[in-house]
């Protein structure tokens, strides 16, 4: 399996883009690319099957390595195992979804899809890196686009999102980066040379004073991306004002891209200081998930909802990382993959809404299930696996960090965890009311003309609840699949 | 086995089937197609239940726990996995016929009922959902098995109770069912943790055997550990509790139940008065032993069961909604089973108090579903739920009111029929386990006769008035299931019920003491002729009655103002004390410190870029006076 096709798929896809000439030739060629990942993330699956099927126990499959910038050590190096299968799955999936809720974006289409596919370029990128400065380069790379597409594309005061977004993301990256820097110059312990790759980094062992150092630096850097509390206050305001495919891609891929980062690099490299910053990670996440499911409950626009919620949300995965035991990660990471299917489509459904009725007040919204029963029904399915329904990706997920979670016997741990889980019945309360108020409840569009979903709104709807349904129906195999990778980050932990 | 699997699948295809397609293809077949398909499954749970009784379940005269199926759904470590399988044993058999004979009613019964309804095909869809939910939960093998079922029959009762989604009293109380049950299960989910930590297993057989044993190392452990002055067990069984207590609205989380009576009356008799209700004491029976190892959490379901069944009949006998008088009836004869189950089993080890919940939930679902049925066929034919305008229905439906006086004298517990056999077996065993329980149990029986007889006469009795109905009954698929359930409750009581249930699977002989029947019979009988002065002819009686007892009556009218409780503590403590100051700090603290730095920032470059103005002679001037600065501090070195 050559893993550069995921690479080089989406920049020739990009680049094709870019010699369009209308609407129709720019969208036509963005499916046709997103779909052909698709189905090379289906055949890198059944290629990592056949693999371990035929008894291949290395930790990294499909590895290979260029040098790239030899004088710091910098190598394109590239490779997957479970757990970032899994999350090009995923990336492929909304990728797919956000095209086909684009369809008809006319303002400046070309380079509309054009960012898409290079914001999907950073992203695989940065799930098969396993050359953390070459990762760094990746996540870089999946920032600017961000900022164009709230930018140009957005509502509301988009200005202000997107500098909000970009200003705090690139504070991140620039966390991040002090502690790659700090992990590359202690990577010379007993006068070998120094390294940027992770796997050599794993094998090392780095003094614990610098992992308690430069641990906090990654972390939080990684963390930002991904909505750590008191740090997330880019994702609602960068959501309000993105546009649909932008908002997917943003709570779909892009906040998972610091999830991995922080199990990845901070937590894989860097065990000691994972260990010792632990209660401030559980701390951190157990607040995001209480504080943004309680801040969630006051909002009134259905875009800040699901922006606070996917704060609430994300904070199971750190709440998994934080507690460092197997079954609490492999939770984390399927939490990841979960949260992007499900906050892509309820997106989805929150853009298709306010393309027909032009608001996305829940007071002036009623009774849609009448008037768009598609789309209506699409938005239910996105609320009860946001509430964790059993049969829907979500339950799977939560259910493993609480399991996990309850596997570390500190009480303290004990209290984040019931914690926790009592921020379910908050969303509960949370979903419910937006539900009850904009789908059932007294019609308030007698106007009949707003018309139901269209073949690409469906189809992109479809494509994201099977994958929640995957999950959710048949958790083993996600769970097979990421097992071998935790495994291997929790060898760090073994005395 | 492929056969028991399908009971649960059949309809779970069927909702598949009719949620996709339904509309397009079945928007007449509809109830047709679920009716068939739960009818076949309704027959293999016959089937199943009489292999297993007369034969496959046996060994050694004791019924025994069997596995058949499992699939290893979600392996959390290698001890602990969600697997997904079919435990067959006295009390899931039990319930599979249960619950798929009610529903085939309830099928039936909606053809007639749900007739031209504009999501026909969608009501049979949700229906075929909360039967398969309901028999997963049922044959359940494994407490987190339970635990998904247990929030998909929550989700499918949210569904139906919100069927009229137009309507914002359904919606109101869809969400509220949801809501309160969540919350509960918030309490049941904890309480898994707890169990499954300790006993090292998710396996209902397996824990049970760990965790039943006292001399076991993981009870030794689950009972050494402690909280808050209670052992580790006894939280998890109150925290387990909890969640049966919500779903099967027990006190205080009962304040749901009597709401979703908004939904379509069929829907009632199926979910919220014969199966769903009663899984919390089905949850609590299938954990019988642990929980019998542990008095403290015995002491808690047996004083919130008999509280619920005497707090919930005092209200029944005020309100005026006959959905809602029901509702409580339900909640009150819930309490007796929940409070059957807590009664502390007897030396030898016979627990007569769970072969009597047993029974009695058994019975209950045929009266109940058949007292909710017979109300759905009087809503259907007179278009209100409220008493007062009702009377005098007896001639113009003489099937539902026969039906109906039935299933009143069972639930009032009178000879022969079978709410009397099963009530009795449940004051029987509170006689020799614990008096008070057992004076208070009678004394709710008697005003369980008089509230329902009080609905009976205010119905079928009384003023007549005026209905201007061209059309008849009903049609023959809503009298049909009246009928047959009819005929399930005057001879359930027969089946010598303690042969097949007990706690242990060993078949007791249960002794049918006629001088302890006297005393709830007289008092059945009193309720009955109070209600039958007060209420039989339109009169003032209840009126002055009521102005006597005053407050009391308010009080009890208004459900004793828990709701009202409620909603001051979500609203007022949740909403306003930390929703809202947690949505305005985000705003305003969190992000307003993060504009501040940006604007600080920016404020602060505004400041220092006339630094670099491009004028030379500026340039010039900080250059030299860096210069002499510079040479100051060098020669001040110097020195």
């Amino acid at each position: 399996m050559n893993l550069h096709l995921l690479i080089l798929l989406p920049l020739l896809t990009a680049t094709a883009i870019l010699f369009t000439r209308n609407l129709k030739q720019a969208r036509t060629i963005s499916l046709a690319g997103s779909i052909l990942q698709l189905v090379l993330a289906f055949v890198l699956l059944a290629a990592y099957w056949q693999e371990r099927a035929t008894g291949n126990t290395a930790p990294m499959l499909f590895e290979s390595s260029y040098a790239w910038f030899p004088a710091l050590h910098i190598n394109y190096h590239i490779g997957v195992d479970g757990i970032s299968i899994a999350m090009i799955l995923l990336t492929a999936f909304v990728v797919v979804a956000g095209v086909l809720v684009s369809w008809n974006v006319e303002k400046m289409s070309r380079e509309f899809f054009f960012l898409l596919a290079f914001l999907a370029l950073g992203a695989y990128g940065f799930f098969l890196s396993l050359d953390i400065f070459t990762m760094f380069f990746f996540l870089e790379i999946s920032v600017i686009p961000k900022f164009l597409l709230i930018g140009i594309w957005g509502s509301g005061k988009k200005e202000y999102s997107a500098m909000k977004l970009a200003l705090m993301l690139m504070g991140g990256s620039a966390l991040v980066f002090v502690g790659l820097a700090g992990l590359y110059f202690n990577t010379s312990v007993n006068g070998g040379s120094y390294t940027f790759d992770l796997m050599q980094i794993a094998q090392l062992n780095i003094p614990v004073e610098v992992q308690k150092l430069f641990f906090p630096f990654a972390f939080l850097g990684f963390g930002i991306f991904t909505a750590l509390f008191p740090f997330h206050t880019w994702v609602p305001d960068g959501h309000a004002s993105a546009p649909t495919a932008a908002s997917m891609f943003l709570a779909g891929i892009s906040m998972k891209l610091g999830g991995y980062g922080a199990l990845r690099v901070a937590t894989f490299l860097m065990p000691d200081g994972a260990a010792a910053w632990s209660w401030v990670i559980i701390l951190l996440a157990t607040i995001a998930i209480i504080y943004g499911a309680f801040a969630t409950m006051m909002q009134t626009d259905l875009k800040y909802i699901n922006a606070y919620s996917s704060v609430s949300h994300v904070g199971f995965v750190l709440l998994g990382i934080g507690m460092l035991t197997h079954t609490a990660i492999v939770g984390a990471v399927l939490q990841m993959v979960s949260h992007g299917l499900m906050t892509a489509l309820f997106f989805a459904a929150i853009g298709m809404i306010y393309g027909r009725t032009h608001t996305r007040e829940v007071a002036q919204l009623g009774g849609l299930l009448k008037v768009m029963p598609f789309i209506s029904t699409v938005f239910v399915i996105a609320g009860l696996s946001s509430l964790g329904l059993p049969g829907f990706s979500g339950f799977v997920a939560e259910m493993t960090v609480f399991m996990g979670s309850w596997q570390n016997p500190d009480p303290w741990y004990r209290l984040a965890t019931i914690l926790a889980i009592a921020s379910i019945v908050v969303t509960a309360v949370y979903i419910l009311r937006a539900t009850g108020k904009a789908i059932m409840g007294p019609a308030m569009h007698s106007d009949h003309q707003l018309g139901d979903a269209a073949w690409n709104e469906k189809l992109a709807a479809a494509l994201l609840i099977i994958g929640i349904l995957a999950i959710g129906i048949a958790p083993f195999w996600l769970n097979d699949l990421v097992q071998p990778g935790v495994t291997l980050i929790m060898s760090k932990f073994q005395p | 086995m492929l056969l028991l699997a399908l009971i649960p699948l059949l309809p779970l295809a069927c909702f598949v089937v009719l949620g996709l397609f339904g509309k397009k293809y079945f928007s007449q077949s509809a109830g047709w197609l679920g009716t068939l398909v739960l009818a076949t499954s309704a027959i293999l749970s016959l089937y199943t239940a009489f292999n297993y009784f007369s034969d496959s379940g046996k060994d050694n005269g004791v019924y025994q726990a069997i596995v058949p199926v499992q699939l290893n759904w979600l392996p959390f470590t290698s001890d602990l996995s969600i697997n997904l399988g079919i435990l067959l044993d006295p009390i899931s058999v039990m319930m599979l016929v249960v619950v798929t004979v009610v529903s085939l009613m309830v099928h039936i019964f909606s053809l007639g009922y749900m007739k031209g309804e504009e999501r026909f095909a969608t009501y049979y869809a949700f229906l075929s959902l909360f039967t398969f939910s309901m028999l997963g939960l049922v044959l359940s093998s494994n407490i987190f098995q339970i635990y998904i079922f247990w929030e998909l029959v929550g989700v499918s009762s949210f569904l139906l109770i919100g069927f009229y989604f137009n309507k914002a009293t359904a919606v109101a109380a869809s969400k509220k069912a949801f809501i309160v049950t969540r919350f509960a299960d918030f309490g049941f989910l904890i309480g898994i943790l707890v169990l499954s930590y300790y006993s090292n297993t998710l396996d209902f057989k397996t824990l049970i055997e760990r965790l039943s044993d006292p001399a076991s190392a993981q009870s030794q452990a689950i009972g050494a550990a402690s909280f808050l002055g209670a052992s580790a067990l006894t939280w998890a069984l109150a925290l387990v509790f909890m969640g049966g207590a919500g779903k099967s609205a027990m006190f205080p989380l009962h304040i749901w139940l009597p709401d979703a009576m908004e939904g379509p009356t069929p829907v009632s008799a199926l979910i919220h008065a014969a199966t769903m209700v009663v899984a919390g004491v089905y949850l609590v029976a299938r954990l019988f032993p642990v929980f019998s190892t542990n008095e403290s959490a015995l002491m808690l379901i047996r004083y919130i069961g008999i509280f619920s069944a005497f707090f919930a009949a005092i209200i029944a006998c005020t309100q005026t909604d006959i959905k809602r008088v029901l509702a409580y009836s339900t909640m009150s004869q819930i309490g007796y089973m929940m409070f059957a189950l807590g009664l502390i089993p007897a030396t030898d080890g016979h627990a007569a108090g769970f072969t009597a919940s047993m029974f009695h939930l058994f019975t209950h679902a045929f009266f109940k579903s058949l007292l909710f049925l017979g109300a759905g066929a009087i809503i259907h034919y007179i278009h209100s739920n409220e008493m007062r305008d009702m009377g005098g229905l007896r001639k113009l439906m003489p099937v539902t009111h026969i039906s109906f006086l039935i299933a009143c004298l069972a639930i009032a517990g009178i000879w022969p029929f079978a709410g009397f056999f099963s009530k009795e077996e449940i004051l029987h065993a509170a006689y020799q386990s614990d008096k008070p329980i057992y004076f208070i149990a009678l004394i709710t029986g008697g005003i369980t006769a008089f509230y329902m007889f009080r609905l009976y006469f205010n119905i079928f009795w009384g003023h007549e008035q005026k209905h201007s109905h061209a059309h008849g009954e009903g049609p023959l698929s809503m009298k049909l299931p009246l009928i047959l359930l009819a005929i399930l409750s005057l001879v359930a009581g027969f089946i010598p019920f303690s042969h097949y249930v007990t706690a242990d699977g060993r078949p007791v002989e249960s002794h049918l003491d006629l001088l302890f029947s006297i005393a709830p019979l007289l008092i059945a009988v009193t309720g009955i002729l109070l209600a039958g002065w007060l209420y039989k002819k339109a009169n003032d009686k209840p009126a002055r009655l009521a102005a006597t007892l005053g407050g009391l009556y308010q009080s009890a009218y208004k459900k004793f103002y828990i709701d009202e409780i409620y909603l001051f503590l979500t609203k007022n403590i949740l909403f306003n004390l930390v929703g809202r100051p947690a949505a305005w700090f985000d705003r305003h603290i969190v992000d307003g410190t993060m504009n501040w730095l940006a604007s600080t920032t920016g404020k602060l470059s505004v400041r220092i870029k006339g630094l670099q103005s491009g004028q030379v002679q500026s340039y010039a001037l900080y250059f030299f006076g860096g210069i002499a600065a510079l040479g100051v501090i060098f020669i001040y070195l110097w020195k």
